[in-house]
């Protein structure tokens, strides 16, 4: 191969700090503008857990005033819309940028300039939520965080109720993340289009590179209504349009399917690569091939479509007709089914294998529990008269926790531990993994499973203290007690990441004895990821050199 | 589970009742499907881990069958269909009820942190307390809400009497109850509304129908210190001369204000500040003087009165019963 491009690898290690960050901010290197999004989207989830644990603090016992009720209402709309836009999606941008080319024998993504300047424009978007604390309330006051919730009702947002610049900076940041998020999902899907390996059809794509397609096309769908909608709310702040503004005529019912129609589809664009990760984790794991690869794909893009016509069940309690609340209890219900099947198939893939319990594969089975248990609270919740009830109750709080929590979190922190090896070439510490995945499901269950109750008990979301007498104390205080075991685990994680990098054993090409080709090249893997482009004849190339006697591609 | 006076599963009033019967239903069906399938999880993950000592070898490859994927379709299928027909009945049945003759009618409006009620029929205001009959099922005299919203969106709620519908602007709503118990019943706002949100509390007083009937008889005399004729009280000179006319109204009286609260009965009411405070001399006195330390970031401002000033609005409070 070139010359060139080894030599490059082969830079001494030791360069001055100012040019290594001038490599690093300057890449279109898909590997790095991954991890760039990946410790992005850390940072990040670092201050949402703050925002978090203060808030839990706040609701410890009722009628407390650790904090007052404008700094809850900010935590709780910056705790959202920080870990939604800015550690969700970037986590799962970087996976997808980091995998995808590696996982189809390309050698970089489609555009790789539109890859960087995606990932800047989402870094510019946090910033603009984070400015806001120093001038939200701009020529007005000291300055304050957006304080309309994460969705952001009409007409909460219209000038009347929302003075200084809190709401813009919110507006802003989604609006410019947005615009980064439209550009990945489109390098994405050109990427896998365009860009697969000699012999790789889609049908013998990695599953990981189906689920990450149909994300991006959800991503394109849903991410250009959000957008519409921050424009015409900036219209309606400084332009004197009346999209939502009430008191002029404009409908607070419209901001809402403009925000839904974006917000249920998000939730598909991050569990679909939650699916992914334990897709490709379960199997390897397991030593046994993806049960049912060709419905698992079905059902993948199933969901897709499907996702795209459930959103007003997030508006069962604005008064919609009988008929519209009917249909959208059957569409959501619908999603039941292909959800099912893909458990089904992740639990036959387990089944008569030689399972190995590595970290990954406890969060995988972590991951397989509490999405099971997230996905039953769901179909609770898509009966629309239970939803009366429901509905901004803590009962929902809990819920869509438990996915994004319990279900993407947790595939997550599987898919971390899987790619750290080939990412760093180093292995981390099994004993650290092990003590970080018992750490966080003890503190995730205290936390999301008392977090139900009181939601059953007439709790509502939002409120920065309740009155005693409820019967909502005492699960408030366990549902704060959870949380120091869920920080403590974050702290294990983050110590093994540092660890593992700088003192763990070497990982070699293959740690997992794994069949896709991203094990095949070294790790880290070079610039260039391969140096010869491999060509495939299976969903699974490397099993297929390992067990030449009985290759995949003979079924298959 | 402690007892709750917000308990969504003690329903005391029919939409709260068929709801109740749907979730039960519901519950039950996502619970045997949760034990069916962490079951044969937790079984997986027993039965088939790898060994000790077991060889390198691979289990065997099993790449699908259509038979099972079949089966595993049909079965949700179904257990979707059955749902699926439940929940519609209950919707029918709860939005689409007719609303009989003998129906009390209230137009509830959400304001930036409190509840007013207007009773058309009875030319009746008041507010953050709803009265209404209780309902015999022989004879069932429903009370029908008009849900209104004068700024932001807010969301009835009170978990024993129904499930929450919300009150947006330039969107009237509907709902109704039936309550077949007396007694007070707790809730409050649903959908965050501003700063205040969570002192926007609901009380329903649910009343046999001779006492319904007797508060509607007291809310409709106007209060004795409006009546034509009667001496001006100092409080009442204060308050009709600052700024507590521009938001409340004391029927009879100059101050006709539709920001806040009518005050005309208030000392009917049990409570003030939307239920954050009981209605007692102190609270009411702390109220007007510093409603911050009751309610902070509450549309109520600090009303700068002096201390003679302030004893003496808080007596003329106190004389409207």
């Amino acid at each position: 191969m070139s010359a060139n491009t080894i030599a490059l690898t082969e830079l001494p290690v030791s360069r001055p700090f100012t040019l290594r960050l001038h490599e690093w901010v300057t890449t279109v290197d898909h590997k790095r503008l991954g991890m760039l999004y990946i410790l992005f989207a850390l940072v990040f989830l670092i201050a949402g857990g703050i925002e978090a644990t203060i808030m839990r603090l706040q609701l410890i016992r009722p009628h407390n005033n650790l904090v007052s009720p404008q700094v809850f209402n900010q935590m709780f709309t910056m705790h959202g819309t920080t870990m939604i836009f800015f550690v969700a999606m970037p986590l799962v941008f970087g996976f997808a940028n980091y995998l995808v080319p590696l996982m189809i024998g390309a050698r970089d993504m489609a555009f790789p300039r539109l890859n960087a300047f995606s990932f800047w424009m989402t870094a510019l978007g946090g910033l603009f939520l984070y400015f806001s604390f120093l001038g939200g309330d701009g020529l007005y006051g000291a300055g304050g965080a957006p304080d309309v919730g994460w969705f952001a009702y009409a007409p909460l947002t219209a000038r009347t109720f929302s003075v200084g610049h809190s709401t813009d900076f919110w507006t802003l940041s989604l609006l410019v993340s947005g615009i980064g998020s439209v550009g990945t999902a489109i390098n994405l899907i050109a990427t896998i289009v365009c860009m697969r390996c000699p012999g790789m059809t889609l049908g013998k794509m990695p599953l990981l590179a189906w689920l990450n397609l149909t994300m991006a096309g959800l991503v394109i769908l849903a991410v250009s209504p959000l957008t519409a909608a921050q424009l015409m709310l900036l219209i309606d702040r400084y332009l004197g349009g009346h999209f939502f503004d009430t008191q002029a005529g404009g409908s607070a019912v419209i901001w809402m399917h403009f925000f839904w129609i974006f917000g249920h589809p998000e939730v598909y664009v991050l569990v679909i690569p939650a699916f992914a990760f334990s897709s490709e984790i379960i199997p390897v794991f397991s030593r046994k091939a993806i049960f049912g690869y060709p419905v698992m794909v079905l059902a993948t893009v199933a969901i897709g479509f499907i996702s795209m016509s459930v959103w007003a069940h997030h508006m069962f309690t604005v008064g919609m007709s009988s008929g519209a609340n009917t249909f959208f209890v059957l569409s959501t219900m619908a999603i039941a089914v292909p959800t099912g099947i893909k458990i089904f198939n992740w639990l036959a893939t387990m089944w008569g294998g030689k399972i190995r319990f590595a970290t990954p594969m406890l969060f995988s089975v972590g991951f397989l529990f509490q999405f099971l248990i997230g996905g039953l609270t769901g179909v609770t919740l898509a009966v629309a008269p239970f939803d009366w009830h429901l509905g901004n109750s803590y009962y929902l709080v809990a819920h869509f926790h438990y996915v994004i929590v319990g279900a993407i979190l947790f595939a997550a922190f599987a898919a971390f531990y899987y790619w750290l090896p080939k990412a760093f070439g180093k292995m981390y510490s099994e004993a650290l993994g092990k003590l970080h995945f018992w750490l966080f499901l003890i503190g995730f269950h205290l936390t999301f499973d008392f977090m139900h109750i009181p939601g059953l008990l007439g709790m509502p979301r939002r409120i920065y203290t309740y009155e005693p007498g409820r019967g909502w104390d005492i699960w408030n205080l366990i549902v704060t007690i959870g949380v120091v075991f869920q920080a403590a685990g974050i702290l294990v994680f983050a110590g093994n990441l540092i660890w593992s990098y700088f003192r763990g054993k070497a990982a070699g090409n293959d740690p997992w004895d794994a069949w896709t080709l991203e094990w095949s090249t070294s790790s880290p893997p070079p610039a260039y990821n391969y140096a010869m482009i491999p060509a495939v004849r299976s969903r699974r190339p490397l099993w297929d050199l390992k067990h030449p006697e009985d290759p995949d591609w003979r079924y298959e | 589970m402690p007892m709750s006076p917000t308990n969504i599963f003690a329903p005391a009033s029919t939409p709260a009742d068929s709801i109740f019967g749907l979730s039960m239903f519901v519950l039950v069906t996502c619970a045997a499907i949760f034990v069916a399938v962490s079951a044969l999880l937790a079984y997986a993950v027993v039965r088939f881990r790898s060994k000790r000592g077991d060889d390198r070898t691979e289990p065997a490859q099993i790449y699908g069958s259509n038979q099972v994927e079949l089966a595993w379709t049909v079965i949700p299928v179904l257990i979707v269909v059955a749902l699926f027909l439940a929940a519609a009945r209950v919707i029918a049945s709860v939005q689409d009820a007719p609303r009989p003759s003998g129906a009390l009618e209230v137009i509830v409006t959400g304001h930036q942190y409190w509840w007013e009620y207007r009773y058309p029929k009875l030319n009746i205001v008041t507010a953050n307390e709803l009265h209404v009959p209780l309902s015999d099922p022989a004879h069932p005299t429903p009370t029908f809400l008009t849900l209104l919203s004068a700024d932001t969106d807010h969301s009835f709620w009170v978990p024993r009497l129904g499930g929450k519908t919300d009150l947006i602007p330039n969107h009237p709503n509907s709902m109704w109850m039936d309550p077949r118990e007396p007694g007070l019943f707790l809730g409050q706002c649903a959908q965050y509304c501003g700063t205040q949100h969570a002192k926007m509390l609901l009380r329903v007083y649910v009343q046999p129908r001779e006492e319904f009937d007797r508060w509607v008889h007291d809310q409709q005399q106007l209060p004795q210190s409006s009546a034509p004729g009667a001496a001006l009280s100092t409080g009442q000179r204060v308050f009709e001369s600052t700024a507590c006319v521009n938001c409340h109204t004391v029927s009879g009286t100059p101050a006709k204000g539709r920001f806040g609260p009518d005050l005309t009965h208030l000392m009917s009411r049990d409570t003030i500040a939307s239920g954050a405070a009981p209605n007692t001399h102190q609270m009411l006195r702390l109220w007007i003087q510093h409603p911050d330390a009751i309610k902070p970031g509450s549309k109520m401002p600090a009303m700068g009165l002096s201390d003679q000033d302030l004893d003496a609005v808080t007596a003329y409070l106190e004389t409207l019963r």
